[in-house]
This record gives structure tokens, sequence and C-alpha cells, in this order.
């Protein structure tokens, strides 16, 4: 008998990182579909109205036009739940930048030329697309994304504020902000009779081809999506968007395979954004620290297609202890493009402010930021009253503390300078919830003593591929080189998208289930297998309805060094420290990556990014990687990320929480309170530009 | 049809009205294409030659995913048209495997696989062809904006610390933030000591 390491937890590199570094992993555009032809949508000028007419005489006399489509020439798609996906079935326009016409051409060049080309005619109306708070129409959603209620209320939070004797009251900003996925969206649409092939740059195949099948009016099954590969996602494409929708509308029009890549301009109204935040947060305070009021409110903005709002209120329910709380989200639908998921959407600029304003109440209380959070630390959910199944926000705070050097610190702003640059340190507290959704996998043993394993998952770069090939590994007892591990097709089955951090958790519970089952069958068949293989399905919903009542979170500390030039108000962040508690890591290589990846991309929300909405227009004025900068290579230094390791019984078989979405959470706010440090300067309002800091600068 | 006089040739490129006749030479391979004269060279490599591997994240020389080789230089092959590459020597990422040694993967892919230097790969093609590049221009001592001392340059690749890295680097994004491995990557595969960042960003670092 052969001892056999189990590989959950080893560094085992990327099972596809071979095709990728060689250039051989294919994405959704570059499948050799013989005789495609190409789209390019057309998109609105207008912020608000109707499409009068679209002169399409031009753009059908250059050579090579094949067809131009409108909303009176395309197919009629029943409704599947998300307006945004009724593309071109009526000529109102919402927003700038929605798509209303396309051409369809024999070349990609030929396609944007003929595109340019068309004149497209419009009644305007009003519009309105800047957030106000105040706005009448402003109303609370009785329930946010996620599921969550709109608003929560404890005890008497207005009588406790009042009664506290310190109480920090503040208002913080978040620009609407792009995921910017390096792959912009991309969709070869084949169709076969009644049947539809999507190429497709997607997070979720299963759910994606659902969703056409509905708008298509097809049985289920009738659309098939193939996903190997997703140059990232970040919440973009966890779901349909409209160019996916477009290419399978042209290509059904022209009766040929259609290919449609949004341009890196079209994304930025095309494929959602993160939504902007006005959030103001009150908490009310013992002088011991001790907090005895929490109130968190968000406002936020959506289209008039859809009332999308996002859960930003939602971490303060489960942070801190505290007797009297309120948690509310407000929406304002405006003449924009609809808002959606961008990593960790609601907790990522919620904890901006929250963990903001914890550092503006330690600095009142002369107390020590993560002493702060340290006295408040709950025993139970603060809201629900659940337990938690696992929760080490102290442990990451003191072990975080440990590593980074925060022993000894001096809590006085602005005092330590070198050269021209002022430094500075500080901390904040992530966190993430713990999703776990029902999947189905197939489990299938060879006769030649090799594995298969099919599950409709999606590897946009979280590694997926690889932790789910190492939980199957273990569950047959095998060898990691002996399992192929099939993903990113949605005729493998039910299956949730990549999101919410839930992947690894949902896939690799019903990876584990069927691998289980056919270790199981194996064993009692002594390990013979018939010629025609054995296969288990497992499908993971009566298990995960099954779960007990727990608060599941994963949670970190984040530690940041910043410097701040005293003349321009310049910050660069020296070293960004994340320690990390998500249960069992599957992968430490992998999970490593997507912890600094989030941290990358959390400096880059708190430094860089921000949508510049011009109200005239409705639109955002930039919409490029030249005008919408994402942290580049010079902007990102010392990042590190560890973890505790947590035996947590009430996740799933692996005991694993995720990671995809927990280091960008806290990141904005530990540089946010750094910053302050550094120079004595709270910036409430992200990106931390150079002006908003100099602006409290000495001298200015 | 007004345009280039039918068949008009210049520099070994016929030209059409609206479409020319050329040879790219492209891995060390020559591939004759007719090609519409706005192809690019980022779409002649994608569209007319399958070499998929080179990728368009912008199309207007933002991003740096569709680096390539062109005698030896990094280029951003989206801002080159196809005829004007004529005559030239392209290398993709699918020829950069035989660069070094036939038939091995280039020490900078081994790199980026050790240090988890990717997570979607998107940016990776352009990221590795953009290295070559950047380690190329060192080698000629060839001074970035980070170098202390313009006038005298670099010395060999291997003096490269992590802050000329970063800089040297910085044309080419990820979303998806994996710049410690990259820069972990080519520092290995420059030669450098890996001093100060933590040479072996894939491990992260877990405590048990």
């Amino acid at each position: 008998m052969t001892t056999l390491q189990r590989t959950v937890g080893a560094d085992v590199t990327r099972v596809e990182g071979h095709q990728k570094v060689t250039g051989t992993a294919l994405y959704a555009y570059e499948y050799p579909v013989p005789d495609a032809l190409y789209a390019w949508a057309v998109q609105s000028t207008v912020p608000r109205g109707r499409v009068r007419a679209v002169h399409a005489g031009a753009a059908l006399a250059l050579p090579g036009v094949v067809a131009v489509l409108d909303s009176r020439n395309v197919f009629r798609l029943r409704p599947a739940g998300d307006p945004e996906l009724a593309v071109l079935q009526s000529a109102d326009v919402a927003y700038r930048g929605q798509i209303v016409a396309a051409v369809v051409a024999d070349s990609y060049e030929t396609a944007g030329q003929a595109a340019a080309a068309v004149r497209v005619e419009y009644d305007v109306d009003d519009h309105d697309a800047e957030l106000t708070d105040g706005d009448p129409r402003i109303f609370v959603p009785d329930t946010v994304n996620g599921g969550y209620p709109g608003q929560t209320e404890t005890g008497d939070v207005e009588a406790a504020l009042a009664a506290a004797p310190v109480v920090l009251d503040a208002t913080y900003t978040t620009p609407p902000e792009h995921t910017s996925a390096m792959e912009p969206h991309a969709t070869i649409a084949v169709w076969d009779e009644d049947s539809l092939t999507l190429y497709n740059g997607d997070q979720g195949p299963w759910m994606t081809a659902a969703t056409l099948a509905e708008l298509f009016g097809l049985p289920e099954g009738a659309v098939r999506v193939v996903a190997d590969h997703t140059g990232g996602g970040f919440g973009s494409k966890a779901v349909p968007r409209p160019p996916t929708v477009l290419a399978a509308l042209a290509a059904r029009a022209v009766g040929r395979p259609v290919k449609v890549a949004a341009t890196r301009q079209q994304m930025f109204t095309m494929v959602t954004y993160r939504t902007p935040t006005l959030q103001r947060v009150r908490l009310g305070a013992e002088r011991d620290g001790r907090l005895t009021a929490v109130w968190h409110d968000a406002l936020q903005q959506s289209s008039t297609l859809a009332p999308y709002c996002e859960q930003t209120a939602t971490p303060t329910r489960v942070m801190y202890a505290a007797r009297h709380r309120r948690t509310t989200h407000r929406l304002a639908q405006l003449d924009v493009p609809t808002p959606s998921w961008m990593r960790a959407p609601g907790e990522a600029p919620g904890m901006f402010a929250l963990e903001s304003a914890m550092d503006e109440l330690a600095v009142a209380l002369g107390m020590d930021p993560i002493e702060l959070r340290v006295v408040n630390e709950p025993s139970v959910d603060p809201e629900s009253g659940h337990p938690f199944s696992s929760r080490n926000l102290v442990a990451c705070l003191r072990e975080g503390a440990a590593r980074f050097g925060w022993a000894g610190r001096d809590p006085a702003p602005g005092r330590r300078r070198e050269g021209r640059w002022l430094v500075g340190t500080g901390v904040a507290a992530s966190v993430f919830p713990a999703i776990t959704w029902p999947a189905t996998a197939t489990a299938r043993a060879e006769p030649d003593g090799t594995f298969t394993v099919r599950i409709a998952a999606a590897d946009i770069g979280t590694g997926a591929r690889t932790a789910l090939t190492q939980v199957a590994a273990d569950e047959l007892g095998v060898e990691i080189d002996r399992v192929t591990l099939d993903i990113g097709r949605s005729a493998y089955g039910q299956a949730p998208f990549a999101g919410g951090s839930m992947g690894t958790s949902s896939w690799g519970w019903a990876v584990a289930k069927a691998c289980r089952a056919l270790a199981k069958r194996l064993g009692e068949s002594a390990g013979a297998v018939p010629p025609g293989g054995l296969e288990e399905l497992a499908d993971t919903a009566e298990d995960v309805a099954a779960r007990r009542d727990f608060s599941r979170h994963a949670y970190g500390a984040q530690f940041a060094r910043v410097r701040v030039d005293a003349v321009t108000g310049q910050v660069r962040v020296d070293r960004l420290l994340g320690m990390f508690a998500a249960g069992r890591i599957i992968n430490p290589r992998t999970a490593g990556s997507q912890l600094r990846g989030g941290m990358c991309m959390g400096l880059s929300m708190a430094l860089h990014e921000g949508l510049e909405v011009d109200p005239r227009f409705g639109d955002f004025a930039n919409h490029d990687l030249a005008t919408y900068h994402i942290a580049a290579n010079a902007d990102v230094r010392d990042v590190q990320a560890y973890w505790l390791e947590e035996d947590d019984d009430e996740l799933n078989p692996m005991g694993s929480k995720g990671v995809g979405e927990l280091g960008i959470v806290g990141t904005a706010a530990a540089i946010a309170n750094a910053v302050y440090h550094a120079t004595g300067v709270r910036v409430r309002d992200l990106p931390i530009t150079v002006e908003r800091v100099r602006a409290g600068l000495p001298g200015h | 049809m007004r345009g280039a006089r039918p068949g008009a040739r210049l520099s070994d490129v016929t030209a059409h009205a609206f479409h020319s006749d050329l040879t790219l030479r492209v891995n060390g391979a020559d591939r004759a294409l007719t090609l519409d004269h706005r192809v690019t060279l980022l779409d002649a490599l994608r569209e007319h030659l399958a070499l998929t591997g080179v990728k368009k994240g912008c199309d207007h020389g933002q991003c740096g995913a569709c680096t390539v080789l062109i005698d030896g230089e990094r280029v951003n092959s989206c801002l080159v048209f196809a005829v004007a590459a004529q005559g030239r020597d392209i290398t993709t990422i699918e020829g950069v495997a035989g660069l070094a040694a036939p038939e091995e993967l280039h020490p900078l892919q081994r790199a980026f696989l050790e240090h988890d230097g990717f997570q979607c790969g998107y940016c990776t093609p352009g990221q590795i062809c953009s290295a070559i590049g950047a380690l190329t221009e060192a080698a000629r001592g060839w001074p970035s904006h980070v170098t202390e001392d313009m006038a005298a340059g670099v010395g060999a690749p291997a003096d490269l610390d992590a802050e000329e890295i970063r800089e040297r680097m910085s044309g080419n994004l990820c979303r998806c933030g994996a710049y410690p491995g990259i820069v972990a990557a080519i520092r290995e595969a420059a030669g450098g000591d890996g001093g100060g960042a933590p040479a072996r960003a894939g491990a992260g670092g877990g405590v048990r």
C-alpha cells in the first residue's frame, strides 16, 4: 500500500499554466469558427428618449456589410429578468451608450467603419444623470443585492447617539468604478437550427446558457456555452451582458456565425460598473471605546431600467458589537447605465466608510485602532444573533500587527518625515460572507485508471481548475496527475457562476460528493472499472439546504505603509500586508495570488479609480485605459498576504470560505488611514487624489 | 474606385485599392496574406494567422496585452498596420518557447509559471514578450525613468532591482494584480538575486 500525500493544501502549479504562458489557452473570441461575420454595436448618443429613425443606407452601401440591425428588424426576445438583456427590443433609450443598432459585416474593419456610418435620429427627453442626496425620488428598497433587507434596526440608535460621550459622524463617498477585465467582453454565436452555441467570456456558463435559452424561448439545453478560459471578469461576466445577446441576435438575423467583441471604450457603458456611493456613518462610544450605537446609511444609484441596489451597509451588520444599530440603503434611479457587480459589491465601498470611521473614532478616543476593534469584538453575530461558524478577526489583527511591526507606533499624525516624504501607517479590517450555492458534478473512472471530473465551473484566473483538481484527487485517493478536471461548459450541468467568492466552496462540494460516491463504488468493485467506465453524478442542493444557521464570514486585517509628498500630495503605497482567515486554504499558491490581487485592486481603488460623470451628457467622460487609470506595475510595491488556518466544520466538506473578494475589502480604508497618519489629512472621498491630499496640507 | 493604382508595388507590398498582398515573417516562417489596408498587425496575427496567443485588450496602445517582438524590440501590435510590418522579423508568444533553446520553454515562461505571475492569463503573452524586450533594453544599458544615473544607464539585466522592473513593465497592465509575481519572475529570469521583494511570490506564506 502506498502512502498518498493529500494534495488539498499543497502548493500546486496551475494546471492550465503551461497553456497560458505559451499562448495556447483559447479565450472566447479565439475559437476557430469558420465563416464568421463581425458585429459592431451602435450606441445611443443621447441619455434619454426614443429612436425616431435609423438611417442605414450609407452603412449598407459599403462593400462587405451584410446587415444593419435595429429594434424593427431583430428577433423578439422574451423577458429574462434583467432588462439590460432586452437588446434592440424597443426604440426607447434609457441611457447614453445603450445599444440602438448594430452592423454585421464580413470584416472587423468594415464593421467598425459601417457602425460609424449609421445615422440615428432621436426624440430627446430631459434627463437627470446626477446622484444628489435630497432627490425626492430616492427610496429604500425592501431588499438589496444578495437578498439582504434594505434596512435593519435594533434598539434606539438616535437616543444612544444623543447619550454617547463620544460621537463620530462623517460622510464618505466612493465614485463609480469599472471592472475593466483585460479580456474585453467577447462572444462568438453559432446557430444550428434551433440550437445555439456561444463561445463566451464567462464567469458562469450554465447560468448564461439558461438565460439565453429563456430569452430566445428555447428549451433548456438548446443553448450551449463554451468558456474554457476567461480573461478576468470581477463580476462583470458573472451573468450575460448585452454584447452576448447582440451576438446571438445578429447570428440569428444573418444565418451565419457572428463574432462580437466590445471595444474597450464600449465596455464602460455596456458591461456594468460599480455604483457610486454616498455614505454617512455615525458611531457612538463610551470613553473606553465600547460602541453603543452604529448607524450606516448608503445612498447609491441605478438606471431607470432596474433598481439594482448594492449591499453596501451589510458588513456593518456583522462587524462590531453595539446595542443600538441601524443600517439603511437608499437608491436613486437615474438616466444612467445599470450598475452591477464589481469585486466585493457592497463590501468594498461599505468597508471603506466603516473602517475609515473606526479609525476616526480611534483618533477621537485617543485609542489604538486595533484595540478599538478588539474591544468591540462580538461573541455572536450582532444582528442575527447566530453563532459564528468561525471568526478570527482579532487573531488577524494581532498576528498581522506582529508581522507588520505595528507595536510602538506613535499615533500622532504628520510627524514622520523622510526627505520630502511624510510617512504613515494604517490598519483596517476585511470581511466577506462565506456563501455556498448548490451545484452538480460528475465523476468518471476510466478503465485505464484515470478519472474525469466535469462541472460547469469557470476559471477566470482564480485557480478554480487547479483547486478542484486537488479536491477531486483527494476524494478519489489518487495522485493529481490521474485526474482531468473539465470545466467551462454549460453542458456539464447546473452550477453557479464564479462570483460571491463561492466558486470553490460550491463547486468543490459537488466535486467532492461525486468523487466520494465514485470512490465508494470503486471500493465495492475492488477497483474494477468496466470497459464503458463508471460514472457518478452528485447534486448538493439538499446538502446546502440542510446547513445549520450560522454566521459564516471570512475576515482579515490589512496594514498599509504610505509615503505622501509633502509638497504635491502624491501618495505612494510602500507596503501592504494582509492577514486573513478564510477557513482552509486549498492551494496556497493560487489563494495567495487571489488575496494579493484583491489588495492590488484595493490599492487601485484607493488611489486611482473613478469614473467621471458628465451630467450634461449622462455619460462617463473617461472611458478608456488611458483616462480610467488602474494600478500599473509601478504603482504596486511590496504586497504580502498571509493567513491563519481555520478549522470550520460548518462550511462544506473542504472547510473553505473563499478568497476572491476578501483581499479588496478594507484595503482602501487602510491606505486612507495611513494617509491620515502620515499627514493629518483625512480624505473621505475616493480616490485619494493629489488635489484632495494637498488641500489639507499646511500652506494650502 | 479611387486609391492606389492596382498592382502598385511598395517594398514588396502589392497594393490594390482597398487591400494589399504582402508577406509577414512570423516566428521564423513566411506567411503570405491579402489584407485590408486597415488591418493592424494585431488583427492580422489573431484573425488572419490564427496566432491568438497575441491578445487584444484595448486596441489603443494603452494596455500592452498585444505586445510582440519586432526585430527583437517590444511593440504594441495594435499600433502597427500589418502592411508596415512587411520584411520585419515578428515574434509572438507562440514563437517565444524556442527562442532560448529549441523545444523548450523560455526561461521567462518557466519563471512566470514558477512565481504564479498571472491569474486569468490574458495579459500574460504580452507581459512575457514585453519582459524579453525590457531585458534586451537593459542589456544595452538603456536607462529608465527611475534609473539613478541616466547618463550611465544600467549594467546587466541581472542588476535591475524590483523598482526598475516595475517601471519598465508598467506599459503592460494586469487587472488580476499579479504584479508581485511578475516582478519576481522577471528578476529570476534576469539572473537577479531576488532580494527585497519576496523571492517566491507564489508561496504566499501560510501560518500553520
